[in-house]
């Protein structure tokens, strides 16, 4: 499209690429250069099965073994000089080192991430038991006592107590924490070096030093009672050096070039951070404060300390306490009742929900660098800059014709391309 | 071409080619940077938000001394030797607690650095593509779930299933001082309730809390190793194992060393989890098996309610050495990672 537009007026010297003709030259098949060989395969299943069943064996028939946990490791350390073993047979040393340590590598990823697919599964099947009641999501605890069945009470005052605590800690993180992230990168020079190695201090504060530090400085001193903004406060002390470091990162990524054309074009900094830097890095910092959230709402020790237990729903932040979702949690599990244990499994199950929403969004709006477009936001650019090249081209055309057309003797008018009847690029044809 | 040397003042005109009378006259454009209006409210908007977040960070660390010192100039020394903790008797010290605190957390590296580096090297140099992007997103994820549902995990599943192990660990390893398990007078312990609630239970659980922060800092330090490197260790003849031995391990050591020590700090200063499963003592307590530890933070999350103005003072006191040694722990692997980033560290 570009290029026909172009051709009238520069007229290349047009080259011809010859290509080999490839008649005559013998193509094999593909050689694959990374593929899985059969025998692979069955020493591997070979080795499993093995070591599961000696495991087996010796758990169940020759040795006064027992439990879940051991059977495992034992069959896992057979599983692995079984597999050796069976490489060995027909491989040099060097191969069964990289081919045991490949399939180690690999169980540590399997134990990981079962782990914390175990973890997250774990605590929504023990939640089963209070989720499908309502109840749980629309009545606080108020008339529930611990011996009370599962169709009475509910978590609603945690819920608004999170959801409370949690605006409050953004209203203040998010201004201040992409502030002092902009202060880092665009203004810079000696203070910003020190505001970041005191931010990154703040990241080693731990949690339960940040409660404390609320604890004995505001409630002690000034409200004389926990409340919710107390928690806020101490959310707000967690999260901020999390928003500002992962907002530093993500404004360092925004190219160079894109600033120095800013100020080129004779932008002010300001202008250039609201219209250049800010729209670029959006989405990760979109990110950076969805995961800082993510954080928040899941930090226990600063809350338990300063937000105090309740049983009603409180929505004042300023009197009173204010429960919330992970204290709840801490506070149902603490009672040896099965009921309440139910309960608490079902607050983490809905707390563990609520990161999940959050971790998603976050993948939805930051997957992508600064800078980096969607589809959608590529085909606009794209029609954009069509547009604006046809845009600039016409007026050369109009300016090459008037400046040409004395010495031609032509009537300049005439010749004039008029802009609506030139073989215009359609608009929405590439945005289509 | 119009030479200008760059010691003579600008005003003054070179003779030179090029050099077009008259426009000399013309009044000179200062190229000082003079701000606009909406510039220098930017500037000093953003100077108030570096210099709040440096006020609330100084804030907290002046607010600890001050309050923590009232407590260590009534301790004084034995403040780090002394195991007891009951400050209204003026006894106090936070030499079990911190022993403690260590010891989970050291178990906790147990756990979490063979993770975290086989992941690590599972992601970088065996995953590929679609499966290489989903396992960076679990990792993330990973770091998200809060603690407090690891520690439900812990004391409601975990405890139960590492008892037999943990069993069986002290009787065929119980000739190490560290596995056995015994009680006051020495006699050998059995039953189960004797290996409930203990440092080796804490430790699994946070370090699995604490495997993604390393695993992405490691993976980090492995994805930079050269592919130059990489693919002259595999022209070599290497296998995958040797190339990541010779290349991937050494550029990476770094990052294997910082983001081991970043787990570390987060495992020094965890609460919620510990503090679900230990049983507090405030003895040294070597037998790793046993029932009992402590930390420092479970520590402040159990006296804080109860405590005096005295007492407070004291466990101040006890969260300003927890936070200057995660600090320091902090403050070391950040240095070593920017400096393995920066390349210097790498000498190959």
């Amino acid at each position: 499209m570009l290029t026909d537009t172009l051709t009238p007026r520069t007229a290349p010297t047009r080259t011809t690429t010859i290509i080999p003709a490839s008649e005559g030259i013998e193509i094999g098949p593909r050689r694959r250069v990374r593929a899985v060989r059969l025998d692979d395969r069955f020493d591997l299943i070979g080795a499993a099965v093995a070591g599961i069943a000696v495991g087996t064996l010796l758990f169940g028939w020759f040795t006064p073994l027992s439990g879940g946990v051991g059977w495992t490791i034992v069959s896992f350390i057979l599983f692995i000089t079984f597999y050796a073993v069976l490489v060995g047979m027909k491989a040099d040393r060097e191969e069964i080192k990289d081919r045991v340590v490949s399939v180690l590598l690999a169980s540590a990823g399997v134990v990981l991430f079962g782990a914390l697919i175990f973890v997250v599964a774990y605590t929504l099947v023990r939640g089963q038991n209070a989720l499908p009641h309502l109840n749980f999501f629309i009545e606080n605890m108020e008339l529930a006592g611990p011996l009370d069945p599962l169709s009475v009470g509910g978590i609603l005052h945690a819920v608004l107590g999170t959801l409370i605590q949690i605006s409050i800690a953004l209203t203040i993180t998010i201004p201040l924490g992409i502030l002092t992230a902009l202060f880092l990168n665009e203004i810079g020079g000696r203070f910003a070096k020190f505001v970041r190695t005191v931010a990154d201090a703040m990241t080693a504060l731990p949690s339960i030093v940040a409660g404390l530090f609320v604890y004995s400085a505001i409630i002690v001193l000034i409200t004389h009672q926990r409340s919710g903004f107390a928690a806020a406060m101490a959310i707000t002390v967690m999260m901020l050096p999390i928003v500002i470091r992962a907002s530093d990162i993500v404004l360092r990524l925004v190219a160079g070039n894109l600033r120095e054309a800013a100020y080129a074009l004779g932008a002010t900094r300001w202008r250039t951070v609201w219209h250049i830097v800010l729209p670029t890095a959006r989405p990760g910092l979109a990110t950076a404060v969805i995961l800082g959230t993510a954080r928040g709402i899941g930090e226990t020790s600063p809350v338990l300390l300063t937000s105090g237990v309740t049983a009603m729903t409180n929505l004042n932040p300023f009197s009173g306490p204010m429960i919330s979702l992970p204290l709840q949690v801490f506070d149902f599990v603490k009672s040896p009742e099965p009921n309440m244990i139910a309960r608490g499994f079902g607050t983490a199950a809905v707390l563990i929900l609520l990161v999940l929403a959050l971790f998603a969004a976050a993948r939805l709006i930051g997957g992508r660098g600064p800078g980096e477009l969607s589809h959608g936001q590529q085909r606009r650019m794209l029609a954009a800059s069509a547009r604006d090249e046809q845009r600039i081209t016409i007026a050369a055309d109009r300016r090459l014709l008037l400046t040409s057309a004395p010495a031609s003797d032509a009537d300049p008018v005439s010749d004039l391309p008029a802009a609506p009847d030139r073989p215009a690029l359609p608009k929405e044809e590439s945005s289509s | 071409m119009t030479t200008t040397n760059p010691t003579e003042p600008l005003g003054q005109p070179t003779t030179s080619v090029g050099w077009t009378p008259g426009f000399d006259d013309a009044p000179r454009r200062s190229l000082l940077p003079r701000p606009s209006g909406s510039d220098s409210v930017f500037k000093s908007v953003a100077v108030t938000a570096g210099a709040t977040t440096v006020g609330i960070m100084l804030a907290v660390g002046l607010f600890l001394s001050l309050r923590a010192s009232s407590a260590l100039q009534v301790s004084g020394f034995s403040f780090l030797v002394e195991q007891q903790w009951s400050p209204e008797t003026q006894v106090f010290g936070i030499a079990s607690i911190l022993f403690g605190t260590i010891t989970i957390a050291l178990i906790a590296m147990c756990v979490a650095v063979p993770l975290a580096l086989g992941t690590a090297l599972l992601i970088s140099e065996i995953a590929q593509g679609q499966l290489r992007k989903t396992l960076i997103t679990l990792v993330d994820l990973m770091a998200a779930v809060p603690s407090v549902v690891f520690g439900l995990w812990g004391v409601f599943f975990l405890q139960a299933n590492v008892i037999p192990v943990a069993s069986w660990i002290s009787t065929y390893f119980g000739w190490i001082p560290f596995f056995q398990v015994t009680d006051a007078s020495g006699q050998v312990l059995t039953e189960a309730s004797a290996f409930t609630s203990s440092a080796v239970i804490a430790g699994i659980v946070v370090g699995l809390m604490v495997v993604p922060t390393q695993t992405s800092v490691m993976r980090e330090a492995f994805s930079q190793a050269p592919n130059g490197e990489r693919e002259a260790a595999f022209a070599l003849g290497s296998t995958r194992w040797g190339m990541v031995r010779s290349v991937v391990l050494p550029f990476g050591r770094g990052g294997i060393i910082g983001g081991t020590m970043l787990g570390l700090g987060r495992a020094l200063g965890e609460t919620i989890a510990v503090y679900m499963i230990i049983s507090p003592i405030f003895t040294i307590n070597w037998q790793v098996l046993k029932t009992g530890s402590n930390s420092v933070s479970a520590l402040i999350a159990l006296r804080y309610g109860e405590s005096s103005e005295f007492g407070l003072s004291a466990l101040m006191a006890a969260g300003l050495v927890l936070f200057l040694i995660t600090l320091m722990v902090n403050y070391t692997a950040s240095s070593i990672v920017a400096r393995s980033r920066s390349g210097a560290d790498s000498e190959a």
